[in-house]
């Protein structure tokens, strides 16, 4: 059984149909890639897949489970996280508080015990403390652990919101455009962190992405949409000499 | 290497404390220049009726600083709740006078009072809070106004039989001759005992001061933080988000109701009118909040103390204090957040004079 397995996805806003019959198979451990046109649906697919949107038709089972159409929160606590194609991190707050919101369901003490300082209060805080700073330190962000996360230079910023997506301990964790915007050198230091994310965490990805060179240098498999349908599918070297990809995509 | 990051950041989590003990410094100092003033004898007995109300108030706008800063949701309902807590609490008090010593009397109409405030502001949160946008705003002001209205048809009485409930007027009641009018709908509770002090008051103050600033540094305030900041990437990292924002305004209602209780047990006749928990209070209070700093409950203190006393303080200019009045408050809120002031307050504020003192050391 794969990690995740999407069948006949679909969804309507009113008339229109922004996604239809949209199927995807993510082994383990696997690096898989979402493009498409801008307007494609990709996002689409990803708000799908948290929750965020409901979806009109088909099923998402995510390690055999079905979270089709179940709460935003419980699907992360199901395993699956994710960043935003637009920034969306917890501004007002320090880098390491945007984390530990990230531990928030794996370690746990009351209301009560927060309130009157109870010793378990500082016992847990230490422990996320900690925990929080190894997570941290995996993107070299230690060092920004108090300064306000809105106060991050923009590219500090995506890596942030990927250390926090970590931090809920998915199984699958969803990339939007991580490389928008970027430079070609962030961009190369992205994809190093890709990689070393993916080992050290031992997590599958699915990621959106528009830069080419990102996508064929680190994507196992690709997935194409177009107009809210899948274009093509597989390996990526095939996907992208695909005649139709090169055609709708790319450009003739 | 590990242990000097987090010896750094013990320091970061110092500068809440700081912020903390800031505070209850402002209190304790304007404690003490209200006593000393008492003392020698320079406070009029107005300003002395006013001491434990500037208290109440205050309490009431930490309660909604709660929420307009931490949970980010609008409340014009926070007098409402103030109000439930002082009619609950006034309404124990009085029938339970003769019958529970006054101590433990005032310590469990304390503990209804601000249950029940929280008690209203969690059913009414329950429906609302799922809702995004300004339907707080809206639920909580028709809230303020029913509690009020309804408390002024309102008439209570116990006698031998039991409790007596009536909307229409005293005679519905149909008590004993031995029975007592409690609640006397627009007439209010009177003869309610008289047990706030203003050291009481100040304490409560600090209390409250203290249990709000440490729910805001907790795992519970980080999520409720996170939610005002970005709704959609606090559920994506599976945060519960009506459960903590249900927490966050529930406890802000319940500090309301215990300015509430404080408030009722100040005066002889306690009464719902439009100045004491209307709509106008619920304004006047979120005025406190936004002038003394959105998130800042040192500053909604000093805001509640100010803008309280000063009517009092300009008494002597008759008929042009509310005219003064309205241009101190101009005044307070271009000068309050100037870009210059914010520095120089940076610079040579209470924060910074704490921070030398560490360096020196």
């Amino acid at each position: 059984m794969s990690l995740l397995e999407v069948t006949n996805l679909g969804i309507s806003f009113g008339g229109l149909r922004a996604v239809d019959e949209f199927n995807i198979s993510i082994e383990e451990g696997e690096l898989y890639g979402l493009i498409g046109p801008n307007g494609a649906g990709k996002t689409t697919v990803f708000n799908m897949l948290t929750g965020i949107y409901k979806p009109t038709d088909g099923k998402i089972f995510l390690d055999g489970t079905d979270i089709t159409g179940k709460k935003t929160a419980e699907i992360n606590k199901a395993g699956v996280a994710r960043t935003f194609q637009n920034i969306r991190l917890f501004g007002d707050q320090s880098v390491l508080d945007n984390v530990k919101i990230g531990l928030h369901n794996s370690f746990k003490y009351g209301t009560a015990t927060g309130i009157f300082r109870l010793p378990k209060f500082f016992n847990t805080e230490k422990k996320m403390d900690e925990k929080a700073l190894e997570i941290l330190s995996v993107f070299g962000l230690d060092k920004f652990a108090d300064v306000l996360a809105s106060n991050l230079p923009y590219g500090k910023q995506r890596q942030l919101e990927i250390a926090r997506a970590l931090a809920t301990n998915p199984k699958l964790l969803l990339l939007d455009e991580p490389a928008a915007g970027m430079n070609p050198n962030e961009t190369k230091d992205l994809m190093n962190t890709i990689a070393l994310i993916r080992k050290e965490f031992g997590v599958t990805i699915l990621l959106i992405e528009h830069d080419m060179k990102l996508v064929s240098g680190i994507c196992e498999k690709l997935t194409v949409l177009n107009f809210g349908r899948v274009l093509s599918q597989g390996q990526t070297s095939t996907v992208l000499n695909d005649p139709e990809v090169i055609k709708a995509y790319l450009g003739e | 290497m590990k242990m000097e990051k987090l010896k750094k950041l013990t320091t970061g989590s110092n500068k809440s404390t700081t912020k903390l003990i800031a505070t209850i410094a402002v209190i304790v100092i304007l404690y003490a220049v209200m006593t000393i003033l008492d003392a020698t004898g320079s406070l009029t007995s107005l300003m002395k009726g006013l001491l434990v109300p500037v208290c109440a108030y205050s309490l009431v706008a930490v309660g909604l600083n709660l929420c307009v800063g931490y949970l980010g949701e609008l409340s014009l309902g926070h007098a409402g709740f103030m109000c439930v807590g002082a009619f609950i609490s006034a309404f124990f008090s009085k029938a339970f006078r003769g019958t529970i010593p006054d101590v433990p009397r005032f310590i469990i109409a304390l503990v209804i009072g601000t249950f029940f405030a929280g008690l209203f502001g969690f059913l009414i949160a329950i429906p609302v809070l799922r809702l995004r946008g300004d339907y707080l705003a809206i639920v909580t002001l028709a809230f303020g106004e029913i509690i009020k209205n309804v408390i002024n048809v309102l008439y209570v009485g116990i006698d031998g039989k039991g409790v007596h409930f009536s909307l229409k007027d005293m005679m519905a009641l149909g008590m004993e001759p031995d029975g007592t009018v409690i609640v006397n709908g627009a007439q209010g509770i009177t003869g309610t005992p008289r047990q706030s002090t203003f050291t009481i008051a100040v304490l409560l103050l600090i209390v409250a001061v203290i249990v709000t600033h440490n729910f805001v540094n907790s795992r519970t305030g980080r999520a409720v933080k996170a939610i005002r900041d970005n709704q959609i990437a606090a559920e994506t990292v599976g945060l519960p988000i009506t459960k903590y924002k249900l927490i966050a305004f529930t406890l802000s209602a319940a500090i309301a109701g215990v300015g509430g209780v404080l408030y009722a047990h100040n005066i002889s006749s306690l009464t719902a009118t439009t100045n004491t928990f209307g709509y106008n209070m619920s304004i006047m209070i979120l005025v406190y909040v936004v002038l003394g700093g959105i998130g800042n409950f040192s500053g909604s203190i000093i805001a509640a103390t100010l803008l309280i006393l000063l009517p009092e303080m300009l008494r002597g200019l008759a008929n042009y204090r509310m005219l003064i009045y309205s241009i101190v408050l101009i005044a307070l809120m271009l000068f309050n957040w100037a870009p210059s002031i914010l520095k120089w307050r940076e610079e040579h504020g209470l924060k910074a004079i704490i921070k030398k003192k560490k360096e020196v050391q």
